[in-house]
Parts: C-alpha cells; structure tokens; sequence
C-alpha cells in the first residue's frame, strides 16, 4: 500500500493562517472578518501585514455573515473566522438567507470543530455543522483532512466563486498529504487502492482511515481509503464506482450520524448501487469536556471503531 | 456577613480557582478572579437559596451565569456553599466530570439550570424566567452575569429592549467590565462605550460601581431592589480587573484563556494568602451553611 510519511503534526488551523497570509499578499482583493478570534484562527500575520483588510467584528457572529454578504456584492472576497458551532448553528439563518440564497461569494471559515475542540466540552463542539452546511443549496462545503491539505483548500477556495464552508480543527494532527495547488473542489482522492472494501473518510478520520487500513491488512484485507475533503459538491462517482469494486463501505466523520456524510453517502449508494454500509459518526450525542483522544474513543470514531466497522461491512457482503 | 468575612471567602474562591485551573490544564482564570468578590456578595450574602432545596425553584431567588467561560468561580461557589462535594472540584474538564468545562446540565451538576458558554443568550433567558416569577407573584429575585466582551452579541441588546418592555423589575444584571476580551481591549476589539447611556438608552436603570468593593457591591443590589413595582430592571456595570488578585496576571487578556503553570500557581496561591477556610483538597477544607 502507498505509504504516506508524517511530514509533522500540526494544527489545520495553523495551515489556514498561513495561506490566509499567502492570500494577503497574492489577492488584494482578499478580506478578513474576525469575531474575537484571532490568535485561535491563527490571524495574527493576516491582520499585522493588512490592517486595512482585517476587521476586527467583536463577539457578533449574525453581524459578520451579513457584513461578509456586503463585502462581496462590493467585489471583495470575504473570509469570515471563528469557530465552526458559532460559524454555523449560531448565524445559520443568515447564512441561509444573505448567503446561499443570495450566492454570495464568502467563505466561511470555521476552526475547532468536532469533539477534538476538547476541554472547552459541548457548548463549542460542533457535530452538525457539515449537516447544517450541505443541507442549504449552492453552499460548497469543504472538510480538509491535514494541515496540508487545509492550506490547499484555503487556496482553492479564494479563486472559487460562490460560497464556501471551510472545516478545520484545534488539535495536533498528522500531517501528510502534499500541498497541491490544483487542489480540485469536488474531487475525492483515493488515497490507497483495495478490494475488499471502501472507508470513505473525512477531515482528521482520514488519517485514522489509514491506520485502520494497515491493520486490515496484515490480516490479508485489502481496503480502499478515499478522502472525500468535499462533501458537497459530492463525488458521486468515486462512490458509487467503490460500491461496484469492493462491495462495502464505511463512512468516518467527526460529526453526528444524522446529517453528516454518511447520510450523504448513503443517498448515493442506496439510490444508484446498494451495498452494505457501515457510518462511524458520533451517535445522535452531544460531546463533552476532555482530551482529543479520549474524545475520539469514548465517542466511537478511534482507529479500531473503523476496523470493526469495516470488518461488519464485509461480514454483511452477500 | 462582614465584608471582611466576604473578602476572606472571596480570596479562598479565588484560590480554589486557581488550583482547578492549574490542575486541568485548561480554563478562563481572568474572568474568573475578577467576579470573585461578586459571587462571594452573591452566594453567601444576598441570595435567597438553599441547595437542600435544589432542583426546586421554590422560595429560591436565581443566578443565571451569560458568561459561561467563568464557569470555574462559580463551581468553586457553588461547591462553598453546599450544592455538591468539594473534591469534585478537582474534575474540572476532565472527561466524565459533572463539572464541564462551560456550564452544562446534561451531566447533572446541582445549581446550574441551563447551559451557556455560546455566548449573548443568558440575558435572554434570565428575562424569561423573570416573567415566570412575575406571572406567579413569586417575591425572590433573578441575578444574571455577563461579560463585557460578551455584549457584542446582538441578542444581548435584543434582551436589553426586551427587559423593560417585559418589566422584570425582579431582575439584577450584572456586567464585568473589565474592559477586556480574546483579542485585547473591548474598545479596539469593538467599542462599548458609552456603556451606561447604551442601557438607560434602552430603559434600564443603571448602576455604576466598583466591582471589588463589597459596600459597593451590596448598596447597589439595595438600591435595585428598590426598583420593584416600577417595572424597571436595574443592570450593575461593575468596574473589575480581569484576574483581581493575583498581581502577575492582572489586566492581561492572555489571562482571558491561559491555565497557569504550576510554577505560576505556586506564586499565585503565595499572593493569595491561605485562609481558614482550607484549599478543597484539604480534608478540613470548609462548606458555608449559614444563611439557608
Ligand atoms: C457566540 C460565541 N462566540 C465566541 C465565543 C468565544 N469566546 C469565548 S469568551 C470570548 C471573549 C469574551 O469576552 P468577555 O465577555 O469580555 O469575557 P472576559 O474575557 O472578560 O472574561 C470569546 C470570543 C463564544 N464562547 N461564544
Ligand atoms: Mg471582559
């Protein structure tokens, strides 16, 4: 199988100030609104190198997405920056209307989500924030699965026009994917090839998707991973073609089972090429107060949870 | 209770702050230091409440906390005065604690009655419970806190013209004006002022004070109690200083968010004299049941 080396571990969010300050200095037409969140979106370059583009909003989200709207029917690009439940469920009806249903052209960025956010507990975990996003037509919704990758879809999504959500994350993680600039909106990537079965993951369960893999392997399991960093736009046929050749599929997402990307997958594969499907989510829960990994065990989504997962998928083949 | 027996309570909350926060690793000691004396005022000499009574809202006068974050000062209270053991206090934000790391119900901890942490939604919900105690005649008071970075939300000032509109003149709201948030001063992050002609602008009455000065502090609770039967509800701008008490991290918005070390704890819990009152993971450590 491809072997895909840690080139370090670090915090996607850390990968998104970056390009946000590669953005600075390649786009001028690039703007920043931030709601009292700076050092935590890792903002600091951005607003030193470009006060005049960095607006400080305060603690007023609803405020900021309709500030955001203004921004881009002026012509500018704006990129809106806080966490992913005050992104999403705080201002949802904003995003909705002055947003999507107005196809403005701001990307939404939204750090520490999930159940990985850690101590702070539920109050600011979101898990159903991609179900929130992908549900409004027109919105693109983007969940990079390393630092690499998110400095990527930052990129990307500055040339893409039309509204974004971007999800990313507070924790150390593996890093090792290549900074691509062709990063292709509503392209999955197969990351290792297989038979026996297909996990579909998303955001940090990619890397978990890996490891699984490795272990079903020396068992003699051969497992396709695909990471599927956009959930909308979908890639319908990168599915539906792992639902043909392995005949089963698992689904990983740091999110609620109801609306997330199992759900999405299993539209797919139930209306065009039904197979057995298994969706490692967090179960119709809210999180709580701990350590990342503690988290990611307690709530079912650690490295084994995908093994399981995947052996029942296949046990479920006819 | 003196205010000299307050103050010795408040600086033995404060320690316990300390403590916990050091020990998770994690938390909001800023906001918590600073609303020390507040919750000392609050909790061991205004309020009507009795946590034998708990959940029972019966003859029991309400705190709601907006700020969620300050959350460990007011567990640290809450454990003081009897609502659950003290050696829970060293769970805060550890994984299957009751004590979360912004106040939540799910897990069952006695005193809280509703979750926050997403900020700008406590005003509301105080205001609601106001006009519940209103529609019953019930004489006890509903307290709320806020931040001041945490007026920026717009449901605050939605609240703000909801309060007099509704006229919960049994409700005291507090803000912590220190004049801090994340980001830095809450004048560059987003200016405030002026703070009090924003509130009277929206028909409240409005009290000024120094929030670490307990004879402040209690004449301004009289003074709104005062207030009843004219449909006006009093909020107390209560000038602090984020982190009070420990003089290293005083008026630094890093201490918004930042756990001291243990070298920092050390040093702290120094500034903070020990008191008779016996840090909680002393077996001799005292609960407050006086005034039930
Ligand atoms: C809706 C929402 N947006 C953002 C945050 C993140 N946040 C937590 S506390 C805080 C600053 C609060 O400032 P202030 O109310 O002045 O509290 P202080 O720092 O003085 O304790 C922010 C932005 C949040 N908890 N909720
Ligand atoms: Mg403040």
């Amino acid at each position: 199988m491809p072997i895909y080396p840690v080139k370090d571990n670090k915090p996607t969010r850390n990968a998104f100030g970056e390009a946000m300050a590669e953005l600075g200095q390649s786009n001028p037409d690039v703007v920043v609104l931030c709601a009292d969140l700076k050092g935590s979106l890792k903002l600091e370059k951005f607003s030193e190198n470009h006060p005049d583009r960095y607006f400080s909003i305060g603690i007023a989200e609803a405020d900021m997405i309709g500030t955001a709207a203004g921004l881009a029917i002026g012509g500018k690009i704006p990129f809106t920056a806080t966490f992913a439940e005050f992104s999403t469920g705080r201002v949802y009806d904003q995003i909705r209307q002055s947003v999507a249903y107005s196809n403005t052209n701001v990307k939404i960025c939204a750090s520490h989500a999930g159940l990985t956010l850690g101590e702070d507990g539920a109050t600011h975990q979101a898990l159903e924030d991609i179900g929130l996003m992908r549900a409004l037509p027109g919105m693109t919704v983007i969940v990079p699965c390393d630092a690499n990758e998110t400095y990527s879809a930052t990129m990307a999504i500055a040339k893409f026009k039309g509204p974004v959500y971007l999800r990313f994350g507070r924790p150390n993680q593996p890093n090792f994917t290549e900074i691509n600039p062709d990063f292709q909106i509503g392209k999955a990537n197969v990351l290792n090839p297989g038979k026996d079965v297909t996990i579909i993951a998303t955001g940090i369960l990619v890397w978990k998707a890996l490891e699984a893999a490795e272990i079903l392997q020396a068992e003699g399991l051969t497992v396709r991973v695909i990471n599927i960093h956009t959930i909308k736009p979908l890639d319908v046929e990168a599915i539906v073609t792992a639902a043909k050749e392995t005949g089963a599929i698992v689904t990983a997402e740091e999110h609620q089972k109801n609306t997330g990307l199992g759900d999405a997958v299993a539209h797919v594969i139930s209306t065009q090429f039904p197979v057995p499907l298994e969706i490692v989510a967090v179960n119709d829960t809210f999180g709580e107060s701990g350590l990342p990994d503690e988290l990611l065990t307690q709530y079912g989504l650690s490295t084994q949870d995908l093994v399981k997962a995947a052996k029942k998928a296949i046990s479920r083949k006819k | 209770m003196t205010h000299s027996e307050l103050q010795t309570i408040s600086r033995q909350l404060k320690r316990d702050v300390i403590k916990m926060i050091t020990h998770a690793e994690s938390g909001h000691p800023g906001g918590s230091l600073g609303m020390a004396d507040i919750f000392t005022a609050l909790y061991f000499s205004e309020m009507k409440h009795d946590p034998a009574k708990w959940p029972s809202v019966e003859g029991q006068d309400l705190f709601f906390l907006s700020n969620g974050h300050i959350a460990p000062i007011w567990y640290a209270t809450l454990a003081r005065t009897g609502y659950f053991p003290l050696a829970e206090l060293s769970t805060l934000r550890k994984i299957h604690s009751r004590l979360q790391g912004h106040p939540a119900t799910k897990e069952g901890l006695p005193g809280i009655r509703v979750a926050s942490g997403s900020l700008g939604q406590g005003l509301s919900v105080a205001i609601g419970a106001a006009m519940a105690y209103k529609l019953d005649n019930r004489p006890e008071w509903i307290y709320v806190a806020m931040g001041d970075g945490e007026l920026n939300e717009g449901q605050i000032w939605e609240a703000a013209m909801n309060g007099p509109h509704q006229k919960v003149d049994n409700l005291i709201a507090f803000v912590d004006r220190n004049r801090l948030q994340i980001d830095g001063s809450t004048e560059v992050v987003k200016k405030l002022d002026p703070l009090p002609d924003k509130w009277k602008a929206f028909g409240w009455n409005v009290l000024e004070i120094n929030g670490h000065d307990f004879a402040e502090i209690l004449a301004a609770i009289a003074k709104a109690k005062t207030n009843l039967g004219t449909g006006i509800p009093t909020v107390i701008i209560a000038n602090t200083v984020m982190s009070k008490g420990v003089s290293f991290m005083e008026n630094i918005a890093k201490w918004h968010g930042t756990p001291p070390t243990k070298e920092m704890e050390a040093k702290a819990l120094i500034e903070l004299a020990p008191t008779e009152w016996k840090d909680y993971d002393d077996p001799a450590a005292r609960v407050y049941k006086g005034r039930n």
